[in-house]
């Protein structure tokens, strides 16, 4: 972590592509995403202000499918299972709806197995854990199953 | 009747500089130099000379300087200070010698002597960190690995102030070398006291002035301030230097309420330190000084440039980062202004310093964000050409 006297902290890491890539916290509290330029690693091709909800949206972005991918290799074995991840839209009918609502099991055959908010995840989530927008729900069913639960929790 | 007039005046200079703050946002500049601009054309020699309200911007330009110092304190924390200067002290010492020089040689060919040397190194020495930081903000250039090198000669600059304004201001005053010595140590023992108290008893001073409604707490504030500044500037360390000094002090979670609080009062007091600053300089003086400001803001162009250059290769940054830094240096404004306000009630100092650092301090104020914008297609276009001719 690099101090910026009088502007906030800056902390930054190399990708294995050489890329400087890094988070610039403002005193203030808000943060951009830095993304250092190709030609002139010193300087930043990219300096992105995002707020609170932002920065947990990409968070989510970059995290979730680590979790699906560490899934789907421990279901490798199991014939026909398949894990995906669905969005709950803002539009969705099971926004401040509990899990137990979408019946997911009864009509499409599916287990929800994690759900992830805020880069945080509720492994095995209750029937009584409400969904919010903008939740990412894993899933763990066969092919048709998890179309199913798509439709299901865009259109109830 | 004088008060309505006073009043008039008064909102006749706030509402000028409202819309000349306005201007330099439209035209993407400081409002500094507008500022300065604006004094002139109100004082003396100037097209619509006031009178009747000195009595109140003279103080109210005194409460700028502390308030402008003690938000430049409150934006360092006592860590952000020791770290610079276990990181930077070569960087600030390069930085002193190759800025302060230009100052103090120019000052001592106009015959001006040692003291208006001294005062004139400062004026060329310091950069202005407001300016900078709002321009590296704007040009996106936060994130890059020249900014923490830029903002380590700040710290430095910043810190080096604090001994230097006690100096400076005991030199001026005149007080004999016992005397100033005297002066000089109360600065160096306040300064070490200051930051050992902060980084180890932070939350003690912030206390003091702490509180959980925003009036009580803008109140305390400002008093301590202005009481510190006041003892401060009995002691000769200068008020300043006592504002800067409290706001280091200030711990950081109650140095983000005040910067808060405080910042508009800056802004408003400032403004006026800058006007009063133009008030008392003649603006007929200043086609006599035109010739050496603009060799010195030539000469410190380049200096600037240099000790920037030399920092960024510090901090092990490439050519192209090395030349940002040393542009983005350029800019000089409140702390130029701050050195010559002081000098400027001294018998020891010549009339034609106040225009001089005027002069000099429009022109860096508004060549200093040019060049930190041009310096990249610039040093672009000549590395090309290098380039091609290889």
């Amino acid at each position: 972590m690099t101090r910026l006297p009088g502007i906030g902290t800056k902390q930054e890491f190399v990708t294995g592509d050489g890329r400087r890539v890094g988070v610039l916290t403002h005193r203030d509290g808000h943060r951009e995403l830095l993304l250092a330029a190709r030609d002139d690693p010193d300087s930043c091709a990219a300096t992105v202000p995002m707020t609170e909800t932002e920065c947990n949206a990409l968070g989510t972005l970059l995290g979730a499918p680590n979790l699906v991918a560490k899934l789907q290799d421990q279901q490798r074995e199991v014939e026909g299972v398949n894990t995906a991840q669905f969005p709950i839209a803002s539009g969705s009918p099971y926004v401040g709806r509990p899990l137990g609502d979408t019946a997911m099991r009864t009509r499409a055959g599916t287990s929800i197995v994690a759900v992830v908010r805020d880069h945080v995840v509720s492994p095995s989530p209750r029937p009584d854990f409400v969904f919010a927008a903008g939740d990412l729900v894993v899933i763990v069913g066969t092919g048709e199953g998890l179309k199913q639960a798509a439709e299901i929790l865009e259109a109830g | 009747m004088e008060t309505a007039l006073a009043l008039e005046e008064l909102g006749a200079l706030f509402f000028g500089l409202g819309v000349l703050g306005r201007l330099a946002g439209r035209i993407g500049i400081s409002p500094i130099p507008l500022y300065l601009l604006g004094g002139l054309a109100f004082g003396q020699g100037g097209l619509l000379p006031l009178a009747g309200i000195g009595g109140f911007t003279e103080l109210a330009s005194e409460v700028g300087v502390v308030l402008l110092l003690l938000l430049l304190g409150l934006e360092y924390s006592a860590s952000d200070l020791v770290g610079g200067l276990k990181r930077s002290w070569l960087a600030g010492i390069v930085d002193m010698v190759l800025n302060g020089t230009p100052g103090a040689v120019a000052a001592l060919l106009l015959g001006w002597g040692p003291v208006g040397a001294l005062a004139m190194a400062g004026v060329t020495w310091v950069s202005s960190s407001g300016i900078i930081a709002k321009v590296l903000s704007d040009l996106g250039r936060l994130g890059n690995r020249e900014t923490p090198a830029v903002l380590s000669v700040l710290v430095m600059e910043d810190l080096a102030m604090a001994l230097y304004l006690p100096i400076t201001t005991a030199v001026l005053a005149s007080l004999g070398f016992l005397a100033g010595l005297r002066t000089v140590g109360i600065a160096l023992v306040l300064l070490v006291v200051v930051l050992v108290v902060a980084l180890r008893f932070g939350g003690a001073v912030s206390a003091v002035v702490d509180s959980p409604t925003s009036e009580v707490f803008l109140l305390r504030v400002i008093g301590v301030a202005l009481l510190v500044a006041g003892v401060a500037s009995q002691l000769q360390v200068s008020a300043g230097v006592g504002a800067f000094l409290l706001g280091i002090a200030i711990s950081e979670d109650t140095a983000e309420n005040a910067t808060r609080v405080l910042s508009p009062l800056r802004d408003l007091f400032a403004a006026v330190f800058f006007v009063v600053f133009g008030l008392n300089t003649d603006p007929r003086e200043i086609p006599a000084v035109i010739p050496v400001a603009l060799a010195l803001a030539v000469v410190t162009t380049l200096t600037k440039i240099g000790a920037g250059w030399f920092a960024a290769q510090q901090a092990g940054v490439g050519s192209l980062g090395r030349w940002r830094a040393g542009a983005a240096l350029v800019a000089r404004g409140e702390f130029s202004i701050v050195i010559a306000g002081l000098a400027l009630g001294s018998a020891a100092i010549d009339p034609e310093f106040a225009p001089l650092a005027t002069t000099y301090v429009l022109l860096m104020a508004v060549l200093g964000p040019v060049l930190a914008r041009v310096v990249v297609p610039v040093h672009g276009a000549l590395s090309g050409r290098r380039r091609a001719a290889a």
